[in-house]
């Protein structure tokens, strides 16, 4: 782990008890976060990529879920233990999280300026006036046009990309060192995810806060991420500089990802190249490799056995048995190293 | 790309729909005219409220539109009763973006797909239905005892295939397919697409494929219409209007589609547009993307645009910023 992480997740294991039995979402992730980095973390639904995150933010539903093992070191204490009276000095003060849809992440009787005071007066202990004055100031940072009339507005009257610039502006308002966003573009139309993606890079560069991005499009990875983890089967698969996930992908999962989507210079005669079957069911998940049963290049020793990472650079590792010594040489589709 | 035999498959012109909110008019659809020639597949892209769902609504008569008119085959599909609308009804189907609400989750999917071949009076036996579902179920790549199972059993990838088996049931000429994989994972998106281009190959089907996502639309259409606030505002091959995009609302769209490649988006110059899509109830008069364009000048909110085509069969809602 290099020196300026901020934030270090260690064998993370997560369970939750259904009626069906035990679904195991996440099953030993281990990742860093660097100081002001956009780290993305990608992956199809049921991967566990929400879960990893809600678990470091302590929101996961006390009731059924089961932390069966890990850390998540954060300023010396690990987040997975901590009292819930020292988690909510942690969760809004230090580490805020932006959801996929704004209206279920605001509260629909309270106007807006409330809803960013709210956080102000108590975990800054500002005073009130000083509080609205602040949160006239952050909606305008988030690019809302006439903030003073703004504030005193209900979420019902904003539009969906005004919905999420406030839901940014509360998660900003205590200048967090990590910012952790749930697909926080994915509901807006194309034209307003430009405009938020554009929101969170300035304010970044402004306020230097290290942002988690959780998403499964891979063009807002190119656009925002600096650093890349692909999520499949409740594990980490592969992770590596944005550049090396695109450009010199090492593992069939990551291969099928960038060869299944349509590039704008796709040749339209060419079928696109699907990944086969669906994902794993994780209430049974697969002893070895995950994605063995979809994978083209799978080998008898991957349904039996999780392969360990292959370092090939020092960001770059992937967990795949192609590259044990003793597993046949094999090239990626075309598409993938052609993505230049 | 087009067979060009004679006329369009169907043919919409300057058609409207409007709808009542209070005391005023949402003018969802506000005089639209397009062709759709037998086996290409139309691509209709925008945002959310630009009218393109309602559009395909009102082509299957989910709604009666408030002006205009809609040939299929030179039939004016608003104006058939009886007989005559069931045909239609059988030739135009509808493929939806939620596969989880299209289909009844207390019928079978056997029942399901084999709705249509009832209503249409398809098949004469129970053997041959239960043969006909089977055989469908085997085309979007499922399999037979699927047919005994309830919708709930299934992922979204194939619940979409369901909901493209009972389109195919009763042997359609004409599919609109509004958001067919938005709500699919990425690795079954492409399965999905490619058993739509296969089926399309195979029957020599007309889609009309509506969708948010401009990659895919581009990827799956020969021709590609754009909508802003109830209008087409740009129509072209699929190839030209992404390379030479010529309304200022479609450079904007198509520069902000993130692509899936670190070194094109590094260097890519966005144009973020300002502000949002305004309310379609009030639309700005005039050229309606006035609002949000870089180029507006004062003469935009008199001069009406005009439709005309700038060569290659390339058509735009042109104001003064185009030549």
């Amino acid at each position: 782990m290099s020196v300026d992480s901020i934030l270090e997740v260690k064998d993370l294991r997560i369970s939750f008890s259904t009626h069906a039995g035990e679904v195991e979402a996440v099953r030993g992730v281990t990742f860093d976060l660097r100081n002001g980095e956009t780290l993305a973390i990608v992956g199809e639904s049921g991967s566990g990529k929400s879960v990893t995150a809600k678990s470091l933010m302590r929101l996961l539903p006390e009731a059924n879920t089961r932390i069966k093992g890990g850390e998540a070191i954060f300023e010396g204490q690990d987040l997975l233990k901590l009292s819930e009276k020292r988690m909510q000095g942690i969760r809004g003060p230090k580490i805020a999280m932006v959801f996929q849809d704004p209206m279920t992440s605001l509260d629909p009787t309270m106007k807006v300026g409330r809803q960013i005071t709210e956080s102000l007066t108590k975990h800054l202990g500002m005073s009130g006036s000083c509080a609205r004055e602040r949160a006239v100031e952050l909606l305008k940072m988030v690019g809302i046009p006439n903030a003073e009339a703004r504030v005193r507005q209900y979420p019902h009257q904003f539009s969906g990309g005004m919905r999420q610039r406030v839901v940014i502006a509360i998660a900003l308002a205590c200048d967090p060192q990590i910012l952790i966003a749930d697909e926080p573009s994915t509901a807006l139309d194309v034209t307003i995810q430009a405009q938020i993606l554009e929101l969170l890079r300035d304010l970044q560069e402004r306020i230097g806060t290290s942002i988690i991005l959780i998403t499964h499009d891979l063009g807002v990875v190119a656009q925002t991420a600096r650093r890349v983890a692909v999520m499949y089967g409740g594990k980490i698969v592969e992770t590596g500089t944005v550049r090396e996930i695109f450009y010199n992908p090492q593992m069939p999962y990551t291969w099928g990802l960038l060869a299944s989507i349509p590039l704008p210079t796709a040749d339209r005669s060419q079928d696109l190249i699907p990944i086969p079957g669906s994902p794993p069911d994780m209430l049974e998940p697969p002893k070895g490799c995950p994605f063995t049963p979809r994978c083209p290049y799978a080998m008898q020793i991957c349904a039996e056995e999780m392969p360990d990472y292959t370092t090939f650079s020092a960001e770059h590792k992937a967990a795949c048995w192609l590259h044990h010594p003793m597993a046949p040489d094999v090239e990626p589709p075309v598409r993938v190293r052609g993505t230049q | 790309m087009t067979e060009g035999n004679g006329r369009p498959l169907l043919e919409i012109n300057n058609l409207k729909k409007y709808f009542r909110v209070g005391r005023e008019t949402l003018k969802a659809v506000d005089g639209i005219s397009l062709k759709i020639n037998r086996g290409e597949t139309l691509g209709l892209v925008g945002e959310s409220g630009c009218g393109k769902t309602t559009a395909g609504r009102v082509l299957v008569r989910l709604y009666e539109p408030s002006g205009g008119e809609v040939l299929f085959g030179g039939k004016n599909v608003h104006r058939t009763a009886g007989e005559e609308a069931k045909l239609l009804n059988r030739k135009m189907q509808m493929i939806f973006q939620d596969p989880q609400a299209s289909l009844n989750p207390r019928m079978i999917v056997g029942d399901i797909v084999a709705e249509g071949l009832d209503i249409h009076g398809l098949v004469s036996s129970r053997q041959e239905r239960l043969e006909r579902v089977h055989e469908l179920l085997e085309v979007v790549g499922l399999n037979k005892d699927h047919a005994n199972r309830y919708p709930h059993e299934f992922s979204g990838g194939q619940r979409q295939r369901i909901g493209i088996a009972r389109a195919l049931a009763v042997y359609p000429e004409f599919i609109i397919c509004d958001e067919p994989v938005s709500a699919l994972d990425v690795s079954i998106r492409a399965q999905v697409i490619n058993l739509m281009r296969r089926l399309q190959e195979e029957r020599g089907l007309t889609y009309l494929f509506i969708s948010h996502d401009l990659s895919v639309v581009k990827y799956i259409s020969d021709r590609v219409g754009v909508m802003y606030l109830g209008k087409i505002v740009e129509l072209a091959s699929s190839d030209e209007l992404y390379n030479n995009p010529v309304h200022p609302y479609t450079q904007a769209l198509l520069s902000a589609v993130p692509v899936p490649d670190p070194d094109v988006e590094q260097e890519r110059e966005r144009i973020v547009l300002e502000g949002e899509v305004p309310s379609p109830v009030n639309p700005p008069s005039g050229c309606r993307f006035r609002t949000r364009c870089p180029y507006v000048t004062e003469a935009c909110g008199r001069e009406e645009p005009v439709w005309r085509d700038v060569g290659n069969d390339h058509w735009v809602l042109a104001c003064h910023c185009i030549h």
